[in-house]
């Protein structure tokens, strides 16, 4: 009741949205093609003046104009551009024929001749444009035809010697966006040629206009070149030289986009020779430019620096060293030539001292330098990452980080040079490029493997206060190569330090350990004795086992001696019980290892590590199997079918907890079989056929089954990521049979006939919409539920509602078994809450009726679009709920099909007594298209929903999918 | 032709007491105004008399503008506005305008109180000075007199720091003051615009250096003061009250915020804390990053730098110490280190450069043994280092600047002889325009080559329009016919009918007349048919016409053929045009000497 009261508000509510939009245009549709015009036409007479008829036209271009009419529409408003002395007038009228020959479903090729004839007699620039804008718009939407095309870019020449800069700028737009694809034409020798006399290639007369004295000229044409080369035109060679001139343009767009079309040329030619001027070597067009770029990149103007530097990033073929010069500076200091800081740790590191600096001085120059060679002004592409990393704007160094990282990544020796550079920018001021330089590095990490003095500059950021940071660091360390044990050593010694500080960053720290152990097993089996503290003679005192440090020293280890059989020789007898212990607790951290002498303490991993890919198959043809085995039950009442299912769903849940590949398809299949068996099971109920008041137990079992079936259903369709439409009807099917369910009990349980046929129509309804969601996948249907509702659907829509619940009844009865195809690829959504922990016994205290913040870390895998569906639910003793939809900025991406939401969220309550926890977990907010009742209630989301009742612990709409994670709280009565 | 002269009084060749006068379009500017840190005698002040000898300089100085407010760039000012006497306009920013007072006044204090110097400006004179001032936006063109304009750049250097465009109808002059070209903790990076001065003037003080990366060198600085307080050491930074001191302060603070430290850093009191009062108010003038988050928290408004008090000095456990002065030669800085020597886990850092003699220069030289005074020695056990965070563009940078500004002269100040001699060659080389760099009192003179800008009719204009084709083209220059009128001290271009109007006079009118004998055996009118015939076929664009009178006209010029008396076969012919017509009248006569094609 409660349920259909609401839906009736919320009708009322959708009404009252719904009517400003209705209103206007319903009746404007109606209204006929001349009576449109004749309105307009009339207003626009009734206009005394120019100020008036403006007032008509910007009242007009606000109601939308139909198809049919715009033509009529398109005939009054030129009559009157004719008669029209205001330039305003007619600059409205002219951006009106733009926007009005945009509509939809109109065709503009009737008007194009019209439009081009109103250009001849205009004198005012502004209008001229805007009508040059008006045919762009007109030859955007005809794309098809060339003679059109032709025709304007005709009108565009001509009316490119304009005096005005907004009427040439115009006309090169047109040029760039339809001038042409003539040129494979006049090679056929067709007309156009002839026609196209004047118009010798549109690129050469473009051109033209790059000397233009305007420089906003200059950008256009230097954009309409550039939309020429998008067209798919080939820009040609001729054009660079002209380009990179406007790259000492005095304005900032013309150099923008004079670097963007230099760019475009140097993909097209990379190859050809260009001369270099004031010598006589040549060198190739790709390093030209590049080194014209870098240049670049010390431009005047922030806008183009970034654009120099993201375009260097793309430029893959330049030579290499061409490359290197942008990590070059000649460092000099009175004339001597002074190495560079990098350059000095190299060597310091070579020599065996490690510190640096201590000495006043100790960078003094050596060697003098001869003047002549010194040179100031970089040629080429000289220090131009120099110059974007140690820039004043954060845009142009991200730029430039970005671009090395892209170049990198294509050329190892260069990776190895770039090195010290982005570990400088570990230390920027502003933290997303520190982040980004770490995930660069992280990106390139597979060239290089790290110097001591390099990592030990990487590890000093371990003590950022950023946690992404950190993480991010972490992320890093994980794929790092480093050259000595000494490195080890250090980056083990600044992760314990790194655990010390930040206890929240256990599980990330661990991580890092154990790829860092696997990556590098030769250089740990040195430090293994110290590490583990252990002595040749003496038994050392056994470290405590909860100790997060020690824990992840034995990661470290542990993964090092998978792949060195040697070193469990070293373990002492608390080790191994460590180890057995760890594989338990943490076994996503430790390797299963092989240790000698010892009992195997693991009989399941040997299997999945043994075989691995050979099991997947197997468990897979196994799943297979067990679905055909359910498949051959015909008929919900056939004996030994319910044994059946349940021993399949107890397999399937077995499978889906060894095999982790196939976890998302084996659960998804269980909670689908799970379904049936209830139906079944409330279906087969003896006393079924009993009289009402006889078997009110029964009904109130059946009730909950079919609650549950439609609860799992709605878990089917949005837990499991990738399921595809035959599934989805399936699961609908199964929803549509355990409405059916609800409706008989219904009809069974309560008297009432109002609320039956009510009931009974909506029931009808959804069937309806079934078929129409599902048309293509209903041939798969044959023989179900939905089929034979669907065969008797005439009789159903004329039967009375009583008559309909029989029929019902016994089609449902009836109905087989709706075989589940093995779904492939299916994953089922998971959550979990890192933090809090929920072992803590301290109680959170806090002043009642204030706020508390708990932080929460917690990781999804496989959630779309986790920032719309996502929340936090909080739950306290008394049974109110809140719901918190996190931030989207909460979420992070750390792989394809995970997420981490780290965010806070905010408690509060009445004072308490006694301390007492509060349940937090993860919900998923699933909004489904269909009718039903409980999705369409979800749009009444707010943030928070208080006092629902307690019983209901899932909130509607919403499907819980983390463990819930207890925190102990404490609201204190506030002091006086 | 015009020239631009350019004096150095003080800062030619040289560092220190930059002061520099400019002579522009008949004005006479003086830029900056500052003292020798050198010197105790009267080499300490610019020589003032080198403009005039006796009274004040009002009547000889157009303005004064001072680009930052380091004392060697502003310390004379109150001398010269007040002993000396000028009362003219003095411009520099806000922050210079703000700060400056409060070093002129601490200078003045040091020298008066300490030294006991006398005939020397007084608190009131730096007060009355600063009244002469006219603060300056960035960007903004301030209109001094009716014809000169300044207008000041972003510079880099230290808050406030300025560079200012000079523009004297199309002359111009960008002096640059002191500037980074590489952005640092606070401050951003140099910039001006394409301006295409006659004069560059600019700093030069690394001429002759490239520097490395900025990155390297914080990065060694926080790693140093890191590892000390993590031993649990002490740190001391001896740092000049403004400027450095205030970037590494940043360094600092954001360092303890990233890495969550919890030493206590200190910033000895005084003249700083009113300095950090200005930073805090000037976020404009710094750099993007400072910029852009002061809305949630002013940078300057530090977490972690607390006052200092003399008795933290003794308190246990890890602090970093920034104290005045920075050569480690007396006050508090020098009383922190004699504390801390001792300890071999505790270090200071020298953020610049020392002169010879100062503890703080012996220490950098490694001696470890200290006599002080009254025949004490102290063991120097600390550890030493030295970082040098300079402002200063470097050889680079000032090329940068150059590409940017592309001046057609350059002049070099505020550097070592020796060292401008290399970066003049290579500025010669590498844009081939003249540079200079001139000792103090030694003039420049640069001859300019101004446009003069002429007023045009529109007439004639339009004129000129509908004969040429279609668009001016601004790059290639136009020939015209027209009347150059110099009337009141203005230049105006008219058509020659209406420069006679104007001026009223008659117009003349000039003819040329010429007689051209030919042979032709047909009558006169024959003849004149075959030229006419004749003409027509070479001429094809002119309109030519065979009147009826005998005459053939061609445009407007009149050709006439008679007989000769003697020879009936010579013919004379008459051709007449006026002065408009010459270039067709002389190809005619021409033409026509040839003879006619038989």
């Amino acid at each position: 009741m409660a349920a259909h009261l609401k839906k009736r508000v919320y009708e009322e509510f959708s009404k009252v949205v719904q009517i400003p939009l209705e209103e206007a245009p319903v009746k404007k549709l109606r209204l006929s093609k001349p009576s449109k015009s004749a309105a307009l036409h009339i207003d626009l007479c009734k206009a005394a003046n120019a100020t008036d008829a403006l007032q008509y036209l910007l009242e007009f271009a606000r109601k939308p104009v139909e198809a049919e009419s715009v033509e009529g529409v398109i005939q009054i408003l030129l009559e009157h551009y004719y008669k029209e002395t205001d330039n305003s007038v007619r600059l409205k009228i002219a951006s009106l024929l733009g926007l009005l020959s945009k509509t939809n479903g109109f065709s503009p090729d009737c008007v194009v001749d019209d439009v081009i004839n109103t250009l001849g007699n205009e004198k005012s620039h502004q209008v001229l444009a805007q009508l040059l804008d008006s045919l762009l718009a007109i030859g955007g939407q005809l794309p098809e035809s060339p003679a059109v095309r032709r025709r304007l870019v005709q009108v565009a020449c001509k009316l490119l010697s304009d005096t005005n800069f907004g009427v040439r700028n115009k006309c090169l737009q047109l040029l760039g966006f339809l001038g042409t694809v003539e040129t494979p034409l006049t090679k056929d020798g067709e007309g156009p040629s002839s026609s196209l006399g004047g118009v010798r290639d549109v690129q050469s007369i473009i051109s033209t206009y790059f000397s233009d004295q305007d420089p906003r000229v200059r950008t256009a044409a230097l954009k309409a070149m550039l939309q020429l080369h998008e067209r798919g035109m080939k820009i040609h060679q001729i054009i660079y030289e002209q380009a990179c001139r406007l790259l000492s343009d005095d304005y900032e767009q013309v150099r923008s986009a004079a670097v963007q079309m230099v760019w475009v040329l140097s993909q097209l030619y990379s190859e050809s020779i260009v001369p270099i001027p004031s010598s006589n070597e040549e060198i190739r067009l790709v390093d030209d430019a590049f080194g014209k770029i870098s240049h670049m990149v010390s431009d005047g103007s922030w806008m183009v620096r970034v654009q120099a530097a993201k375009t260097l990033g793309s430029m893959l073929q330049v030579s290499h060293h061409f490359l290197e010069q942008t990590l070059d500076k000649k460092l000099m200091s009175d004339l001597r030539r002074k190495r560079t800081a990098h350059e000095r740790a190299k060597e310091l590191f070579a020599s065996g001292e490690f510190s640096s600096g201590r000495k006043w001085a100790d960078d003094a120059p050596k060697e003098k330098l001869d003047t002549n060679t010194v040179n100031l002004i970089a040629s080429g592409a000289c220090g131009a990452f120099v110059h974007g990393l140690e820039d004043e704007m954060f845009e142009v160094r991200i730029a430039a980080v970005e671009a090395l990282c892209q170049l990198a990544r294509s050329s190892p020796s260069f990776a190895e040079k770039c090195l010290d550079f982005l570990v400088d920018m570990f230390n920027d001021e502003i933290e997303e490029v520190r982040l980004q330089s770490i995930h660069v590095l992280r990106e390139i990490s597979t060239h290089i493997t790290l110097r001591e003095d390099q990592l030990d500059t990487v590890l000093a950021v371990l003590e950022d206060s950023s946690r992404d940071i950190r993480e991010a660091l972490h992320e890093l360390l994980c794929y790092t190569n480093v050259s000595t044990k000494e490195c080890i050593q250090l980056a083990l010694l600044e992760l314990l330090k790194n655990l010390n500080k930040y206890p929240t960053d256990r599980n990330s720290v661990w991580k890092c350990l154990k790829f860092l152990g696997s990556r590098h097993p030769t250089l740990v089996l040195p430090l293994v004795p110290e590490l583990l503290s252990t002595h040749p003679y003496f038994d050392t005192p056994e470290p405590d086992m909860d100790d997060p440090a020690y824990i992840a020293v034995l990661v470290l280890v542990f993964n090092a001696a998978k792949s060195c059989p040697t070193m469990p020789a070293l373990f002492s007898d608390h080790t191994f019980r460590h180890y057995a212990y760890l594989r338990d607790s943490l076994s996503h951290l430790v390797p299963p290892l092989r240790l000698p002498s010892r009992k195997q303490v693991y009989s399941l991993d040997s299997v999945d590590s043994g075989c691995g890919s050979g099991s997947v198959e197997s468990a897979k043809l196994f799943l297979q199997q067990s679905l055909n085995r359910v498949s051959t039950i015909q008929n919900l009442e056939t004996p030994g079918a319910q044994d059946l299912l349940n021993f399949t769903i107890r397999d399937l849940q077995r499978l889906g907890e060894l095999q982790t590949e196939l976890a998302g398809a084996a659960d998804f299949c269980a909670t689908y079989l799970r379904c049936q068996l209830l139906l079944m099971k409330a279906l087969q109920e003896k006393l079924w056929n009993m009289a009402v008041p006889l078997c009110l137990k029964q009904n109130v079992t059946a009730t909950a089954a079919a609650q549950q079936i439609l609860e799992e259903t709605y878990k089917l369709e949005f837990l499991y990521s990738s399921l595809e439409s035959r599934e989805v009807a399936t699961i609908h099917h199964v929803r549509l049979q355990a409405k059916a369910l609800q409706l008989v009990l219904t009809a069974r349980t309560r008297p009432g006939l109002d609320l039956l046929i009510s009931s009974c129509e909506k029931f009808l309804q959804e069937i309806e919409s079934f078929q129409r969601m599902f048309l293509t996948e209903l041939p798969h249907l044959q023989d179900s539920f939905v089929d034979k509702l669907l065969e008797i659907m005439p009789r159903l829509l004329s039967c009375k509602p009583v008559e309909l619940v029989k029929i019902l009844q016994t089609t449902l009865r009836q109905s087989g078994l709706l075989q589940l195809r093995l779904p492939e690829q299916i994953h089922r959504a998971t959550a979990t809450i890192i933090e809090p922990t929920g072992e803590s016994d301290n109680p959170l205290r806090f002043t009642s009726g204030l706020v508390v913040a708990l932080d929460i870390d917690a990781t999804l895998e496989h959630v779309q679009d986790p920032q719309d569906k996502v929340k936090v639910q909080v739950l306290y003793p008394d049974g109110q709920s809140h719901v918190i939809h996190p931030k989207p900025a909460d979420f992070r991406k750390p792989g394809p099909t995970r997420h981490r939401l780290i965010t806070q969220v905010y408690l509060s309550h009445t004072a308490w007594t006694e301390p007492s926890q509060v349940e937090v977990r993860l919900l998923l907010a699933y909004s489904s298209s269909s009718s039903s009742p409980s999705s369409s209630n979800k749009s009444g989301w707010s943030d928070s929903i208080d006092g629902l009742p307690p019983a209901e612990a899932a909130v509607e709409g919403t499907i819980p999918f983390s463990k819930p994670v207890k925190v102990y709280i404490m609201p204190k009565p506030a002091r006086r | 032709m015009p020239e631009i002269k350019v004096t150095p009084l003080g800062a030619g060749q040289d560092v220190g007491r930059s002061c520099i006068l400019v002579s522009i379009g008949g004005k006479n500017i003086m830029l900056d105004c500052g003292m020798h840190m050198g010197y105790n005698d009267d080499r300490r002040f610019p020589d003032f008399s080198y403009i005039t000898q006796n009274g004040r300089l009002t009547d000889f100085l157009d303005c004064v503008i001072i680009s930052h407010f380091h004392l060697d760039h502003c310390g004379a000012l109150p001398y010269m506005s007040e002993m000396v006497g000028y009362d003219g306009p003095i411009y520099m920013t806000h922050p210079t305008k703000a700060i400056c007072p409060i070093l002129l006044e601490d200078f003045r204090k040091i020298t008066v109180d300490k030294k006991g110097e006398t005939n020397f400006f007084t608190s009131q004179m730096i007060k009355d000075c600063m009244k002469k001032v006219i603060p300056l936006n960035l960007h903004q063109t301030v209109q001094v007199d009716d014809e000169l304009e300044i207008k000041a750049y972003y510079a880099g250097h230290v808050l406030g720091a300025a560079m200012v465009h000079i523009k004297v109808g199309s002359e111009s002059v960008v002096y640059t003051g002191d500037y980074n070209m590489t952005p640092d903790r606070h401050l951003g990076a140099a910039w001006i615009d394409k301006c295409r001065p006659d004069i560059l003037i600019s700093e030069s003080t690394y001429a002759t250096t490239i520097r490395d990366s900025k990155r390297c060198r914080e990065r060694d600085f926080l790693k140093k003061v890191h590892e000390t307080i993590e031993r649990g050491g002490k740190v001391l930074i001896p740092v000049f009250a403004l400027g450095r001191a205030q970037e590494l302060c940043i360094l600092l603070e954001t360092f303890w915020e990233r890495m969550n430290l919890k030493a206590p850093i200190y910033f000895s009191t005084g003249l700083t804390e009113k300095a950090n009062h200005y930073y805090k108010l000037f976020i404009t003038w710094t750099n993007q990053k400072i910029r852009k988050t002061f809305v949630q928290r002013n940078m300057f408004e530090f977490k972690h730098i607390k006052a200092f008090d003399r008795s933290y000095a003794d308190n246990p456990g890890p602090m970093v110490v920034f104290a005045t002065p920075g050569m480690l030669h007396a006050g508090q800085s020098l009383q922190i280190f004699k504390k801390w020597a001792g300890n071999d886990k505790n270090m200071v850092i020298m953020p610049g450069y020392c002169v010879q003699g100062t503890i703080g220069h012996k220490i950098l030289n490694g001696q470890r043994k200290l006599e002080m005074e009254g025949r004490s020695t102290l063991d120097v056990k600390l550890q030493v280092e030295y970082m040098s965070f300079s402002a200063h563009a470097d050889a680079k940078g000032i090329m940068q600047l150059i590409r940017m500004a592309e001046p057609r002269n350059m002049l070099l100040v505020h550097g070592e002889a020796a060292k401008m001699e290399f970066l003049k060659g290579k500025i010669e080389q590498e844009f081939s325009i003249d540079c200079y760099m001139p000792a103090n009192g030694e003039t420049t003179a640069v001859t300019t080559n101004p446009s003069v800008p002429v007023d045009i009719s529109l007439n004639l204009l339009k004129r000129e329009m509908v004969l040429g084709g279609p668009l001016p083209d601004p790059k290639k220059p136009r020939t015209m016919h027209g009347t150059l009128i110099m009337k009141e001290n203005s230049l105006k271009l008219v058509s020659s009918e209406q420069a006679l109007k104007e001026l009223g006079l008659n117009e003349h009118q000039l003819r040329f007349t010429c007689r051209v004998q030919l042979q032709d055996p047909h009558s006169d009118s024959d003849t004149l048919h075959r030229i006419y015939t004749h003409l027509k076929s070479v001429l094809k664009d002119y309109t030519i016409q065979h009147l009826p009178d005998g005459t053939v006209m061609v445009e407007s010029i009149v050709i006439k053929v008679s007989s000769s008396a003697e020879d009936a076969n010579a013919k004379v012919l008459l051709l007449s045009w006026s002065y408009q017509d010459e270039d067709l009248g002389s190809y005619l006569s021409s033409l026509l000497k040839k003879g006619l094609p038989t």
